[in-house]
């Protein structure tokens, strides 16, 4: 394996080869947005560096990439806690507390919105519409992980068990 | 929670064992793939499925509600390499129809796909999934191994001639990406951003080639309707609004969630088959269709019924069947501060009127809301929205627009108290007792 590549493990580079296989063999550059996402999984963010090197792997320019990982909003492009939360308070979920829910939040962790705690543990994020509007309130952990009716009780019980 | 109530179960057979029903032996076990087998064993032609599709007058579930069979039948015949996309990216704020499809029984959107496939020639196809449903996504690519390995997918299906291949595409949060080029765009590794129409997908699609896209919804309908036959689905709703469809009802009802109906069903059996309104309430407004859908006040909804052409005749939108139910306890002009923010923040920023427009609408109704509105601000939005509409690359601008004209229009009196009085019409601590967040355990929430 070329060395330049050593930033990421070879376990991303092999997803990130299956995410390529998906497409046709001259449209490598369709499997950008999963490889940014497989690079922030294993750096926990996005530096410069990172996305230059998803780049190279693809055959696409630096600035090309970048654009990607600046227009999508679950990309971060700055160093966040160890958990990220992201409520949703758009309209549908505000009537059933998603404004209030993110408000709870904001209050048991001392921050708002864009911001991490002094520990690194928790950034908070507002979020849109993420499907789920019949479970709200709803709260996205690490992008990944969906919590359906987030009222305060289930809220502390997660804030107690990131850790 | 997985099915609460339907009238005329199709879409959501599989639903009823919950998450322990999707996979595909469950779904062979309920009839599923039998029309892939029969369609391929009998060598129906590509025109024949068009004309059953046609027939059912299945309307795009993603939206426009543009007639299905007549979109593939713009497909053209000859071009080598063409495509199938399925628009799973459901951003429109309401709608969270398409993860249930998905997560309940994501085979029949894969069979649909085949069978569009093999209706209009294509050879591979993608299935873009929203970015903030991750389990979902895991859960299609664990049934796209599912019919690959039992020879549903790949060359020469089940021994035909015919040879398709489908992925799935995970978005990563933008709404825009719903836009059917934007997501073209996305999975070709470049920003979501919309394209000039035309050309339409069906001639410039995917890597420039043609391409069908449709919603989930739309290719889930499509194993039900070769089974029962086009006229039959017809049929279950009324003319020109084929079929049931599902309905994402959410807000202050008692029991939030999905509810597959005939197109037809009267807005006040849906409402009563969700519960109803939450604590006995009062309803104050409904928006038929997803937030980009006009605002209904509740006598006039409460005399709709749910199908394209009624709540057209009312002054909205179908849309994409997201119900979102308000009560007394809403602020019209807090409820409608969320959603101009919400398309200012998603603009993608290519036309002017869209990308300027939206932030003032946003920050005009957020000024109104915060007690520093002006006389002027009503006039200064219906102006801003004039300049808006149909002066745009995409309906992103027009969606922007709807809500900020519907609501003034029908609750003009609430944006007058705002601007007059410099406060909300509706009590603050009834609006807060109205989310029903504090429920739980107000004492925490009190604190
Ligand atoms: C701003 C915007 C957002 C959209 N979001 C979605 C979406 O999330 N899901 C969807 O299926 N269609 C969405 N659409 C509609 C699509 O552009 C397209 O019409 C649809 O995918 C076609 O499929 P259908 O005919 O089966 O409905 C959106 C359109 C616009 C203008
Ligand atoms: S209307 Fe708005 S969202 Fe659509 S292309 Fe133009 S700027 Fe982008
Ligand atoms: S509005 Fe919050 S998930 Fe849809």
């Amino acid at each position: 394996m070329n060395k330049q590549y050593d930033m990421l493990s070879p376990e991303a580079l092999g997803k990130i080869d299956r995410e390529v296989a998906k497409y046709p063999a001259d449209q490598k550059q369709s499997a950008v947005m999963a490889a940014l996402v497989i690079a922030q999984d294993e750096k926990g963010w996005l530096p410069k560096e990172t996305i230059a090197v998803v780049a190279s792997y693809l055959g696409m320019a630096p600035i090309a990439a970048y654009e990607v990982a600046s227009f999508y909003n679950m990309y971060d492009l700055h160093p966040v806690g160890k958990y990220k939360l992201t409520v949703c308070t758009n309209l549908p979920c505000a009537l059933s507390g998603g404004v209030h829910a993110a408000d709870y939040v904001k209050e048991k962790l001392g921050i708002d919105f864009n911001q991490t705690t002094p520990d690194g543990k928790f950034t908070l994020k507002e979020g849109e519409c993420m499907g789920a509007c019949g479970d709200a309130p709803v709260l996205l952990v690490n992008n990944k992980r969906m919590c359906s009716f987030m009222f305060p009780e289930e809220i502390d019980k997660l804030l107690a068990e990131c850790n | 929670m997985a099915l609460i109530d339907t009238i005329n179960p199709l879409l959501t057979t599989g639903w009823s064992k919950g998450d322990a029903g999707w996979s595909l032996k469950d779904y062979e076990a309920r009839g599923g793939y039998a029309q892939l087998k029969r369609i391929l064993a009998s060598k129906m032609t590509q025109d024949e499925v068009i004309a059953e599709v046609k027939k059912s007058a299945l309307r795009g579930r993603g939206g426009a509600g543009f007639p299905a069979g007549l979109k593939w039948s713009f497909m053209p015949k000859a071009a080598p390499e063409k495509y199938v996309v399925c628009n799973t990216d459901e951003g429109e704020p309401g709608t969270f129809k398409d993860r249930d499809l998905l997560r309940y029984d994501p085979h029949s959107t894969i069979e649909g796909m085949i069978i569009a496939a093999y209706a209009v020639g294509a050879k591979r196809g993608y299935n873009y999934i929203h970015g903030e449903i991750f389990d979902i996504y895991q859960r299609f690519e664990e049934a796209l191994d599912q019919a690959r390995a039992a020879g549903y997918l790949g060359e020469r299906i089940l021994g035909s001639d015919f040879s398709f291949d489908l992925f799935a595409h995970h978005g990563w949060g933008a709404y825009i990406c719903g836009e059917e080029t934007g997501l073209l765009e996305s999975i070709e590794g470049k920003k979501g951003q919309p394209r000039y129409k035309p050309p339409f997908p069906a001639n410039f699609g995917l890597y420039g080639r043609p391409t069908t896209i449709n919603n989930t919804e739309t290719f889930a309908a499509i194993p039900f309707i070769m089974g029962m036959g086009g006229e039959a689905y017809l049929n279950l709703g009324k003319p020109n609004n084929g079929g049931t469809k599902l309905f994402s009802v959410s807000g202050h009802v008692n029991r939030p969630g999905n509810y597959e109906v005939p197109m037809g069903t009267p807005f006040a059996k849906l409402l009563e088959m969700a519960g109803g309104m939450r604590g006995g309430r009062k309803l104050k407004a409904v928006i038929p269709g997803g937030s980009s859908a006009p605002v209904l006040p509740a006598d006039v909804i409460m005399d709709c019924t749910m199908d394209y052409d009624s709540i057209a005749k009312a002054g909205s939108m179908l849309g994409s069947g997201a119900v979102i139910v308000m009560d007394e306890t809403v602020c019209m002009v807090k409820a409608l501060e969320r959603l101009s923010y919400f398309y200012f923040e998603e603009s993608c920023g290519q036309c002017t009127p869209c990308r300027e427009g939206s932030g003032w609408l946003y920050r005009v109704v957020h000024r109104i809301e915060h007690g520093e509105g002006r006389a002027e601000d009503l006039d200064l939005l219906n102006r801003v929205t004039d300049n808006m509409m149909g002066k745009t690359i995409c309906a992103l601008a027009d969606a922007a627009a709807f809500p900020v004209r519907s609501f003034i229009k029908h609750f003009k009196s609430e944006f007058e108290y705002h601007i007059e009085h410099k406060k909300c019409l509706v009590d603050p601590e009834v609006q807060r007792a109205g989310s029903g967040f504090f429920r739980a355990s107000s004492a925490a929430g009190a604190a």
